[in-house]
């Protein structure tokens, strides 16, 4: 009997935080620090990516970018370009250079690259079964350092077919692939391809911390790397979308092509 | 006890539940709460029925009116589930299960909902033929369906998308389901249903809508013979990724007709042709236009057949609005391979018209039992060619008798043939009923007519046949 009642008033005073935080609109959780704002873009000019802070990755990589993916990249305005104060990166079926698909991959290595620090980006996703779109870092040793040593973070990792789930994710030496650190946040009554969400890390000297909107939902930390913790070092920004691949399987006939990634800004903070 | 403490977990988290509504939701229950009118009760069937009043259980025409029941052994949460008991197809009660929930009262204000949910299982896998809402019996005006449901033997949660909430003010039909044995052999099943409700998922994306099956469809009519836009089908992504399609009414759709001094449509998508010409009927679903459209070609105002004005003593009738018809097994047979011809029969202000579209040949058929004609002189029909008349055309008109063991083939079967031309003494003609009269006299092949039970048409080109009055008589 002493156990239940101490199970109620449990449950009760969880009712009442609750109650408290959905109530008050401008008090949030508080899953950022950091609000030295040190790079800010905002796709403000209509036309290509603002070629000072991006570089394009073209065509099919190495074995589809080393996940059979079946697009391929292109800096073509069709694939990618800046229009109403949006980046939109659109995937379409097509016969392009020997692929099926076409879509888009820009970088900011070696031109804006950053140890720690908060990364977001306001995004809305496509929907379809073969779609997908990510937000995420490579080291910048990337070139000379081969993957995973160099280290990924995935922000944001999203399948069309699962429009109320997002993944967050670390690749590093031993804990790649397959067995990558990662945790995916269901989104509560809502989806991702419906409106603009946010997508960020909070990084620091040994954690990454993990958040859509205003929801904190995962850290990482070396504890909890099966490995060397890489992340004490720059890294670049790559958004992209791809199309099928290892991850997320082939079109099908449900899906919808041409499909859009829009991007309504990249921030960093210090 | 143990009883007692469930009871009392229960009671705090139901408090929770309260206080989660009436303080976190304060300010979107004061805004809606201006135009609620109707209860807002989102439950249907938690362990017993809720606020669905004493008398909510109508079982359709045929089914089984005894197949649901409340089951306290099953459920998926909480201590009952509603069960169906789908009969055997041989079930001298009825021979499938179906019925609608219908609220007693006025009705609930649905609005704040996107979708109507609950668990199920069967006592086998089957394919549930359906499951939905808006059926009020009648006017049945936003009826929703999702159909051939795959029911596996775990519990699973369901989804109906509402196709638009905002016209859901005051609706009566919470609930429909039909569900038959065509697919377990006529071998009875249990269904079981538990925790049906109306929820506010948030995670349910509209597509598109589709109209006439999302063909583009063209209809010959008349003035005053209206039209149905039918084959209404929503489209929506659920939570897990995969398109559902989803049986609508038409009243969720706004419709517009392209020349409404031809053709008008009202909001339930009755298309009421007014004058001659051509009007297309399209609609609108939310902001996006709907796949598919249905042309009405109005030739204006209907030539009826000339009125029969012999006495029904004198007649034996196959078919016409004047007499009473023998029974008749189909006035088109469908015969495979070689047959064209589709009926598309219509009604003109209660005149009945058989209307052969496509026709290259069709069969009425009529042996249980057949015609004795005996007493008859003469076979009557009346036909209608709306096209132009092609040089050499032909109407050909079979009378067939089935002979002495009144069945098809065995031998005895006779026939004769007459066939009509521009210039036989009854002519073929474009736009004008043509009173065909064929006395048995002028019909040397056909032996006997004490079992005749087919009239076979033939001599189409594809074009278009109106057939009325069907008729021996002396």
């Amino acid at each position: 009997m002493m156990l239940n009642k101490i199970q109620n008033s449990f449950l009760l005073s969880l009712c009442i935080v609750f109650l408290f935080n959905s109530c008050s609109s401008d008090e949030k959780q508080t899953v950022t620090t950091k609000t030295n704002l040190v790079m800010s873009e905002e796709f403000d000019t209509d036309g290509a990516p603002n070629s000072s802070l991006w570089s394009y990755n073209i065509g099919t990589g190495n074995n589809g970018w080393g996940n059979n993916e079946l697009q391929y990249y292109t800096d073509r305005p069709e694939n990618i370009k800046v229009e109403n104060g949006m980046l939109k990166i659109t995937a379409r079926r097509e016969q392009y250079m020997g692929e099926a698909f076409t879509s888009a991959r820009i970088l900011t290595k070696g031109k804006f690259e950053t140890k720690y620090g908060r990364i977001e980006a306001r995004i809305k996703l496509p929907l379809g079964k073969g779609l997908w779109p990510a937000f995420w870092m490579l080291g910048a040793n990337s070139d000379t350092v081969i993957w995973p040593q160099c280290g990924e973070i995935d922000i944001m990792e999203y399948l069309g077919n699962s429009p109320t789930k997002v993944f967050g994710t670390v690749h590093g030496p031993g804990y790649s692939a397959g067995n990558a650190i990662t945790k995916y946040y269901t989104l509560p009554n809502d989806r991702f391809d419906n409106d603009f969400h946010v997508f960020g890390i909070e990084w620091d000297e040994n954690y990454i911390n993990y958040y859509v909107d205003d929801v904190l939902y995962n850290q990482i930390t070396p504890d909890d790397v099966t490995g060397e913790w890489v992340f004490n070092q720059p890294f670049y920004i790559i958004l992209n979308m791809a199309v099928g691949g290892n991850f997320p399987g082939v079109p099908n006939s449900e899906t919808d092509f041409p499909q859009e990634m829009l991007v309504d800004y990249v921030r960093v903070y210090q | 006890m143990k009883n007692k403490v469930f009871n009392y977990m229960k009671n705090s988290l139901f408090f929770g539940l309260i206080l989660l509504i009436n303080i976190s939701c304060e300010r979107e229950l004061s805004d809606e709460a201006t135009d609620a009118t109707y209860p807002k009760t989102a439950e249907i069937f938690i362990d017993a029925p809720v606020d669905m009043g004493s008398d909510f259980y109508f079982p359709y025409g045929g089914s089984k009116p005894t197949a649901w029941s409340i089951d306290n052994q099953v459920s998926y949460k909480g201590s009952a589930s509603m069960r169906f008991d789908v009969p055997n197809a041989n079930d001298p009660e009825g021979n499938y299960a179906g019925a609608i929930f219908r609220v007693e009262g006025a009705g609930r204000n649905l609005t704040g909902y996107d979708a109507l949910t609950f668990w199920a299982k069967a006592s086998q896998g089957v394919n549930v033929g359906e499951f939905g809402f808006g059926e009020d019996f009648f006017p049945n005006k936003y009826i929703t369906s999702i159909t051939n449901v795959s029911v596996g033997t775990a519990w699973a949660k369901y989804i109906i998308p509402i196709p638009d909430a905002s016209k859901l003010l005051q609706e009566r039909g919470m609930f429909r389901y039909a569900a038959g044995t065509q697919g377990t052999n006529g071998l009875g099943y249990t269904l079981w249903i538990d925790e049906l409700k109306f929820e506010k998922l948030g995670t349910i994306l509209p597509l598109n809508a589709s109209i006439m099956d999302g063909s583009n469809v063209t209809r010959s009519t008349f003035v005053g013979v209206t039209s149905n836009v039918t084959g209404v089908i929503a489209t929506f992504n659920m939570p897990n990724g995969s398109n559902q399609s989803v049986s609508i009414s038409p009243a969720y759709l706004n419709f517009v007709s392209s020349n409404p001094s031809v053709a008008t449509v009202n909001d339930a998508g009755v298309v009421n042709p007014i004058a001659a010409g051509t009007a297309v009927i399209t609609a609108t679903y939310g902001n996006q236009a709907a796949i598919g459209s249905l042309t009405i070609n109005c030739t204006g105002v209907y030539t009826h057949a000339p009125t029969p004005t012999l006495s029904p003593s004198n007649v034996i009738s196959i078919f016409s609005d004047a007499y009473t018809n023998v029974p008749v097994e189909y006035y088109n047979g469908y015969w495979q391979p070689w047959q064209t011809t589709v009926s598309n029969d219509f009604s003109v202000n209660g005149d009945n018209v058989l209307n052969y579209t496509n026709f290259n040949f069709v069969g009425i058929e009529f042996d249980g039992p057949t015609v004795n004609a005996s007493s008859m002189t003469h076979f009557h029909l009346d036909a209608y060619i709306p096209g132009p008349i092609a040089s050499g055309r032909q109407l050909r008109v079979l009378v067939v008798d089935f002979g002495a063991d009144g069945a098809f083939g065995g031998g005895d079967d006779t026939r004769h043939s007459t066939t009509f031309t521009a210039t036989t003494p009854t002519p073929i003609v474009s736009q004008n009923w043509i009173s065909i009269e064929i006395p048995f006299s002028a019909m040397p092949n056909l032996a006997s007519r004490t079992n005749i039970a087919q009239i076979i048409l033939e001599g189409g080109d594809n074009s278009i046949l109106y057939v009325d009055n069907v008729y021996f008589h002396n």
